[in-house]
């Protein structure tokens, strides 16, 4: 899983049934200091996160389908958490 | 899931068999702030978008499982949804840094 911090939101009326009401939200990576901030993408939120919050994303499809409870789920990325505390031990 | 403009369309006549009836967009990936983040790809069209549509796309497995009837077939990249609304704030409004020591976020 990774940390990531909700920059945008994503409104589709036409979108895939698994898709369907359940909000899709821009994330951009956590970063160390100094890196460019690139390689954002969009997950699925069941945890209510709105832009600035830092959220915990799941971005694997099983684990995923796990969260949802469907077996069939077309979904990667799925916000599983938001983020109060962050400690950082040793950063290279 | 990742955010894609259409660019075009492609046909294909001959073809792995369980691909018959399946739209193939081509698509381009882009990033959140609508640059191209990628070469132009074949997506099989789910929601039916239009040329010019920004689209949510998904990768790998998840696109083959997006397929409405066939769960094996050889798809990695669908377009499930077409976006309506994006909102993005610029990367200025955020600290996107992990430091060293502890960072409160609530």
């Amino acid at each position: 899983m990774i940390l990531g911090k909700v920059t945008g939101t994503v409104v589709t009326t036409i979108s895939h049934p698994h898709y369907k009401n359940r909000r899709l939200l821009v994330v951009q990576p956590l970063t160390l200091k100094g890196d460019k901030a690139d390689g954002d993408f969009l997950a699925l939120d069941t945890t209510h996160a709105g832009i600035g919050d830092t959220v915990l994303v799941n971005r694997e499809g099983n684990g995923a389908r796990a969260v949802l409870n469907n077996p069939d789920g077309a979904i990667i990325s799925l916000i599983v958490g938001i983020v109060d505390q962050v400690t950082v031990e040793t950063v290279n | 899931m990742l955010l894609g403009r259409v660019r075009g369309n492609a046909v294909s006549s001959v073809k792995y068999p369980d691909l018959k009836g399946m739209k193939l967009l081509v698509v381009e990936p882009l990033n959140k702030h609508l640059e191209p983040s990628g070469p132009l790809q074949i997506a099989v069209d789910v929601v039916d978008a239009g040329p010019g549509d920004l689209c949510v796309m998904v990768r790998s497995r998840e696109a083959a499982l997006a397929m409405k009837e066939h769960k094996f077939v050889p798809v990695d990249l669908a377009l499930v949804g077409v976006v309506d609304e994006l909102v993005v704030r610029p990367d200025g409004d955020f600290d996107f840094n992990l430091v060293k020591g502890t960072t409160k976020y609530s």
